[in-house]
């Protein structure tokens, strides 16, 4: 009914939401997931959806290809025309055709989003089987074709391997070229770089903007975050709780923005410029708190989980896992009261040196003196003494908080453990509440009832509460939204001076290295490669991993072009 | 915004019906001696009197009520399986407990001895068991617990393997807890609600287990019982229907309602199921 008039359209928006309406089940804290949403997206052109987790860009989007958990989350109102078609009354069989054939849908997570148990070409092969009637060896003609696309090395080899032998990178050129086989009017694009590292995740974003503009495809991206909006959007529409507060062209958003959200939201990403030194506060002179001599730790040669059973009979699995070399001969001095980040991507070691150096993991050669204590091959019970001495801060505040124990019970037992009377131990757990900007009566509420950013402080309240000299965050604001991310950061910052803590900061954002730490240690593959201020680092890498990282960081010209109109987000 | 766990299993009306029968053959057990005036194996009148008469639940071979059976019978049933089911929960949590806590060669020894148990069928083991020990209630508790601590052991196992790498349970760690601490502090609580399912569910089967045993003639002697009652009435079963019907109906409904309210736990504690 509708092939006549859309054959000839061409300068019309590829995709023309109007007024769209997503509704929530009677017990979600919203009635609407999406309210009212209005949007289009031209041939050839990038829209990038903004938004922090709960603002409905998710459910936006599946609402396009109608993947929403129908009945309790449906679209309730609006229309979303595609090609002058509306999707929003389509029956199954036409969003069938319609899905994977003219819109494309590129997920987060690669490897959830892959059959483990099908090669690669099989899975692409199948998309084509379905929606056209090609021959086969047309069809794998046209995958090796799309794999050349997209760049994956030796195209034949990929078709038939399996998802877990290629890299995260890979596995998303994987998924962007499923996209891409049948051509779609519209690719849609959920966080498709957020769980890849920062120079995969800069590789990736150039790759979709050359298809894009090769292939006239429009696409919809969504993210949390600025910079990749910088690096690729054209335009820009901000979502927050189901409504779309700003939407413009993306230059005119990203350095003129109109509505508060929007502001503080840019405000919020930590600015690239690295801090300063705090004056007076020199540390060249300090003596080392934490000493890291040649310290090496290997999974997989021996693995702990190796029983007996595989020693009789090597054939039985883990036998033939390989050695991974973790933390690779790492020297390191940490000075009193300093603030050192340690930067890697995935896979660097950095989160397994953390763990050595807390006594999460033995390490296997090498010595590690706190304060002149040596911690290598302690026992648990001889550790004991000195978790007064080094505490941690953990990732997922969601998961680092025992569900079943009141708040003021999970900060008070670190002191008590070390001694202190339980009352004593509870009135100094309800001042760190406060100190780290919650109510004291928080005390007697369960993690359950605070938000990611407040779980945190509580998580930075547990670990200051036996007062220890050395503080190791493991990517604490990784799994928070941006604009908490920032508070979060500034906490632990500011306490850090108060009480003259020495701080590890583990991190793989260089953002949040530079806005916190005035020194940086780059790791690669358990590897040192670099190791100096922070601000020197930032001017001049040596080595060229840290370039390559640097460079990556997405949307970086932007923010230096920010600051350097001066019209950019205030630090104070 | 998710309303109480106990109007939330109460609301499900199977759940419902198993607590009200539940509830009804427990309190019948604790009140039994005032609601059977009879002795169970004490002779009341003429055997084999129809039920719904003059004589209650009618009477056996023997004249010995029925009524008095099947409320002390529950007694019985219900103590021995609750003790079996307790012991095994006990026993099996402990073993799951340290294998999932610590791993590696610990974990492989009571894996192992985990699995050797099971792989021996449970019933056949059980009746081993009393035999070997000779019949007694003490020897029905111990072999129902025998047989069935393994399931507890693996599900405790499994949920312990997920906790303690859990980062909550690291910070117990980096904060000097011991080991019995944190097992009980942190990771048991959160390990409960499978824990509470397995168990109830557990009881379902104890049950079924001794009813059998006593079938066999190896309960405890001197106890009345479900199972000896359907047992004993076996022999008259194309006479006197009742002897066999109303003990088995009785454990028919019992063993429903346990797996009924079991299964309705599961639902109500299972965060993945729960839609508020």
């Amino acid at each position: 009914m509708n092939a006549a008039p859309t054959a000839t359209v061409s300068a019309g928006p590829i995709l023309d939401i109007s007024e769209l309406s997503v509704a929530l089940p009677s017990w979600a804290d919203r009635p609407q997931a999406v309210k009212q949403v209005s949007l289009q997206i031209g041939a050839g052109e990038t829209l990038c959806v903004v938004g922090e987790s709960g603002s409905g860009k998710s459910v936006m989007a599946r609402a396009i290809l109608r993947l929403l958990p129908e009945p309790q989350v449906r679209i309730v109102d609006g229309r979303v025309l595609l090609e002058g078609e509306d999707l929003a009354h389509a029956d199954d069989k036409r969003m069938r055709a319609v899905r994977g054939g003219k819109i494309a849908m590129i997920f987060q997570e690669p490897m959830v989003a892959l059959n483990p148990l099908m090669t690669i070409g099989r899975q692409i092969d199948e998309i084509l089987e379905a929606h056209t009637d090609w021959g086969k060896a047309e069809r794998r003609r046209r995958v090796v074709a799309t794999f050349e696309d997209v760049r994956l090395p030796d195209p034949a080899r990929i078709f038939g391997a399996y998802p877990h032998e290629l890299s995260g990178g890979q596995r998303q050129r994987v998924m962007i070229a499923m996209s891409l086989v049948l051509e779609p009017r519209l690719i849609i694009a959920d966080e498709p770089t957020t769980a890849l590292d920062v120079t995969t995740e800069a590789q990736i974003l150039s790759l979709l903007k050359e298809l894009q503009q090769r292939h006239g495809t429009a696409l919809l991206f969504i993210t949390h975050n600025f910079g990749v909006v910088a690096e690729i959007a054209d335009r820009v529409a901000v979502m927050r709780r189901g409504e779309v507060v700003e939407h413009g062209d993306a230059e005119e958003v990203l350095t003129r923005p109109r509505h508060p959200y929007t502001r503080a939201l840019i405000e919020a990403v930590p600015s690239l410029v690295p801090r300063k030194g705090i004056a007076g506060t020199d540390k060249s002179a300090a003596e080392p708190i934490l000493e890291i001599r040649r310290l090496d730790k290997i999974y997989g040669r021996r693995a702990q989980g190796a029983s007996w059973l595989t020693r009789w009979m090597p054939g039985l699995g883990r036998g033939r896992r390989q050695a991974v070399h973790a933390v690779n001969q790492i020297d390191l001095d940490v000075k009193r009261g300093s603030a050192v980040a340690v930067v890697g991507e995935s896979g660097s070691g950095k989160s397994t040196l953390a763990r050595c150096l807390i006594g999460l993991e033995q390490a296997d050669a090498g010595s590690v003196k706190i304060a002149g204590n040596e911690i290598v091959g302690l026992s648990r019970s001889a550790w004991r003494p000195l978790r007064s001495r080094v505490q941690m801060v953990f990732q997922d505040p969601f998961a680092s908080l025992n569900p079943r124990t009141s708040v003021g019970d999970i900060i008070a037992r670190g002191a008590i453990l070390q001694g202190e009377a339980p009352d004593a131990a509870m009135s100094q757990a309800r001042e760190l509440l406060t100190l780290v900007g919650l109510e004291p009566k928080a005390a007697e509420r369960y993690p359950h009832e605070f938000s990611g950013g407040q779980r945190q402080r509580i998580g930075i309240a547990r670990a200051l509460a036996v007062k220890p000299d050395i503080l190791i965050a493991d990517e604490p604001v990784s799994a928070l939204d941006v604009s908490v991310q920032k508070q979060v950061l500034d906490l632990l910052d500011s306490l850090r001076r108060r009480f003259g803590l020495t701080m590890l900061f583990i991190t793989h954002d260089l953002r949040v290295a530079a806005h916190v730490c005035e020194e940086i240690v780059v790791l690669k593959s358990g590897r040192i490669v670099e190791h100096g201020k922070t601000a020197e680092i930032f001017a001049d890498p040596r080595h060229e991993y840290t370039r390559a990282l640097l460079s990556s960081v997405p949307g970086r010209d932007w923010q230096l072009r920010l600051v350097g109109s001066s019209a950019g987000p205030g630090t104070d | 915004m998710t309303r109480p766990f106990w109007i939330r299993l109460v609301a499900n009306p199977r759940a419902a019906f198993g607590l009200v029968w539940l509830g009804l053959v427990v309190l019948a057990a604790l009140a039994a001696p005032l609601i059977a005036q009879a002795d169970p194996f004490a002779i009341t009148g003429s055997p084999f009197a129809r039920p719904f008469g003059e004589s209650g639940l009618g009477t056996d071979s023997l004249g010995r009520s029925v009524w008095s059976g099947l409320v002390f019978g529950a007694r019985t049933t219900l103590l021995i399986a609750v003790i079996a089911t307790l012991s095994a929960v006990a026993f099996g949590g402990l073993v799951g407990a340290l294998a999932g806590f610590y791993g590696g060669r610990i974990d492989d020894l009571l894996m192992r001895l985990t699995e050797f148990f099971q792989t021996i069928p449970s019933f056949i083991f059980a009746i081993l068991l009393v035999a070997m020990l000779s019949p007694s209630a003490t020897s029905v508790v111990v072999a129902i617990a025998t047989v069935s601590w393994p399931p507890i052991a693996r599900v405790v196992r499994g949920e312990v393997l997920t906790l303690r790498s859990r980062e909550f349970v690291q910070a117990a760690i980096t904060l000097g807890e011991r080991d019995a601490a944190i097992l009980l502090r942190q990771i048991l609580p959160n390990a409960l609600s499978p824990l509470i399912v397995t168990g109830s569910l557990l009881v379902a089967t104890a049950i079924l287990t001794e009813s059998a045993l006593s079938f066999l003639g190896l309960g405890a002697p001197n106890l009345m019982s479900w199972g000896f009652m359907v047992g004993a009435g076996r022999s008259f079963l194309r006479d006197a229907w009742w002897l066999v019907a109303i003990p088995g109906v009785a454990i028919l409904l019992t063993v429903l309602s346990i797996n009924l309210v079991g299964e309705a736990l599961n639902d109500a504690l299972n965060p993945r199921l729960r839609t508020p």
